[in-house]
């Protein structure tokens, strides 16, 4: 009973697709859809309510409301306010859409969908549950980081094709920045590669999938693992364009960056591609470190696998709106030189102690050798980020 | 050490969030059509005519002098001068405007023809909800819709309207006592011209 709950979804796609009347030919292509269309579907809704959550969690940082009026149409239901995604979404299709009149317009017209396309691509390698991986590739994880790379020519080309100032800015900030953190963010990917000895995710996740006594063998709690998850962490967010490294479509110095020049629905798919990048990378972390869709604890694994992977997405996600709320956006400069002076040496340090805690014999020296290999970088490099300089309160020599 | 800031701050955003559903003192947002806050005694945004009593015709203060309508910087106010008169509240005849009307949309709330008006007439309404789907008619205010009682005056203005309100009242006393004087002036010399007609005309004396 417990795994017919747990298999539920791949239950479902077999009885659908055993129906007799599908011709034999169109099978494959059937399996695929069933795949793909649940997915899309539930990450669009994910996103949808993201959006609300997340300026309602923002808001209650800053001690207001956020949004909670829009419920049900003609009606005094309020829903706390979770009809404002659906209200939004008619408001982006219903738009006007404007294309400057210098715009490139195929490349302007290509670019949101240059951008969704890989964007979704990498949801198929995710395992969302027990034997839930839409494809179980061999080589998952470097697909992933193949399709996710291929979101930066969109981005150029939105830049590009608005024939803008600001738009191109954007752009050429987004992919100094994409690049990058792209470099820790696989870095600090190759120690769980390592490990495992394998691309597939769904054999990295098998790998965390046991437990000693009731704790379980996610890389996240080792040393390497923490640093790693870390790492992989702030270069996600970088990835994704999200706030402190929002410099991309920084709104107060250019407006809105690349996608400036885009309104009504086109604008829409940049904003559901940047928060389903995000969902997808936090896939990725989950996958990589917080042990996909196991359950934390051994006793909690009657729970179905498929919600412990949404707890942990939803988890991140939150995760990412509190440090949202939290951290203002960087510099140019200070971004170029956290990621080139702090997560690069960093992660590379960090597969150096991957591997020694690899042939290193299990123990309490194993635990203090490879903490202290990642714990002295870290406030040496830190130290040499802030430059010996003494963060104090600002005073001002003629305004008192 | 990096990242203490951090974590210094993810600590106080999460007190302020958790702190927003613990504490409703947090939460100084005022959510408007539901509740609101009490209206400030120094509030203004457009102009209305005050009427004293209970009739807006009767009652009404304004005697269609015409200075606020040429004070008025963008001239949003319209005024016809009747043809008849009428009492004013302390009785003497005026005349009244036939036609009042204020275009909200091009007042500025400047409260010029407030500091103008001699008659106390025009005052400042505090009433801000006044959207119409019709931009031209809807915004444009007659006379009826501009005159407002003087509890209301005395209700959104309570210091302003008691100060006008003893203004006028010396007004009034000052008029019936002047009234008074001259009804008794009057009384008199017509209490002489009765008592002693023989008097103030003097006989001519025959003397040829």
């Amino acid at each position: 009973m417990i795994d017919a709950f747990d298999q539920i979804f791949v239950l479902l796609k077999h009885w659908a697709l055993g129906w007799p009347f599908w011709p034999e030919s169109l099978k494959p292509m059937l399996s695929v859809f069933l795949s793909i269309v649940p997915i899309m579907l539930v990450f669009a809704l994910l996103f949808g309510i993201t959006t609300v959550v997340e300026r309602k969690a923002i808001g209650r940082i800053q001690n207001r409301y956020g949004p909670n009026r829009v419920g049900l149409p003609f009606t005094d239901v309020r829903l706390f306010g979770f009809g404002q995604f659906i209200a939004d979404g008619i408001k982006a299709l219903t738009k006007e859409d404007i294309v400057p009149r210098a715009a490139d317009r195929v490349v302007h017209f290509l670019a949101p969908i240059a951008l969704i396309v890989p964007v979704f691509l990498a949801y198929s390698v995710l395992p969302y549950g027990k034997n839930m991986a839409p494809i179980d590739m061999d080589t998952g994880v470097l697909f992933f980081f193949a399709v996710g790379a291929a979101t930066e020519l969109s981005v150029f080309m939105a830049g590009w094709s608005s024939r803008n100032k600001y738009s191109l800015l954007g752009a050429m900030r987004a992919i100094a920045q994409m690049i990058s953190y792209e470099v820790p963010l696989i870095i600090s990917t190759i120690t769980v590669v390592m490990m495992v000895g394998s691309l597939s995710t769904v054999k990295i996740v098998e790998a965390q999938a046991e437990y000693s006594g009731q704790l379980p063998h996610w890389h996240v709690f080792t040393p390497w693992g923490l640093a790693g998850f870390i790492l992989f962490l702030i270069a996600a967010m970088a990835e994704s364009n999200r706030s402190p490294f929002d410099l991309p479509e920084g709104e107060s110095e250019i407006v809105a960056g690349y996608f400036i020049e885009y309104s009504g629905f086109k604008f829409a798919l940049f904003f559901l591609a940047e928060y389903l990048g995000m969902f997808a990378i936090s896939g990725l972390a989950i996958t990589l470190f917080l042990g996909g869709w196991t359950a934390p604890l051994a006793f909690l694994s009657w729970l179905p696998s498929w919600l412990w992977f949404f707890a942990k997405l939803l988890a991140l996600i939150s995760l990412f709106i509190w440090v949202r709320g939290t951290v203002p956006r960087l510099r140019m400069d200070q971004l170029m030189n956290f990621a080139w002076k702090f997560m690069l040496p960093m992660a590379l340090i960090n597969i150096a102690a991957a591997g020694l805690w690899f042939f290193l014999p299990a123990g309490f020296d194993r635990w203090a050798v490879c903490s202290a290999m990642l714990i002295v970088p870290y406030v040496l490099l830190g130290r040499g980020l802030m430059g010996g300089k003494l963060f104090t309160k600002r005073t001002y020599r003629y305004a008192e | 050490m990096l990242g203490e800031g951090i974590i210094k701050g993810l600590a106080e955003t999460a007190r302020n969030f958790v702190g927003s559903y613990v504490d409703k003192e947090r939460l100084v947002t005022v959510q408007y059509p539901e509740e609101r806050l009490p209206a400030k005694e120094a509030a203004r945004n457009f102009p209305f005519l005050v009427f004293d009593g209970h009739d807006p015709h009767a009652g009404l203060r304004c005697v269609a002098c015409q200075i606020c309508e040429k004070e008025c910087p963008p001239q949003c106010i319209y005024i016809e001068k009747s043809m008849d008169k009428k009492p004013d509240y302390v009785g003497k005849p005026q005349f009244y405007p036939k036609i009042f009307d204020i275009d909200i949309s091009v007042c500025m709330s400047c409260q010029i023809c407030v500091e103008v008006c001699p008659f106390e007439a025009i005052k400042m309404d505090t009433e801000f909800e006044l959207s119409h789907t019709d931009r031209f008619a809807g915004l444009l205010f007659d006379k009826h819709q501009l005159a407002k009682s003087n509890e209301y005056y005395q209700k959104i203005h309570p210091n302003e309207a008691a100060e006008v309100d003893g203004h006028l009242a010396a007004e009034k006393a000052k008029a019936e006592v002047k009234a008074k004087a001259d009804a008794d002036a009057k009384a008199r010399i017509a209490a002489a011209k009765t008592t002693t007609p023989p008097a103030a005309k003097p006989t001519p004396a025959p003397t040829s």
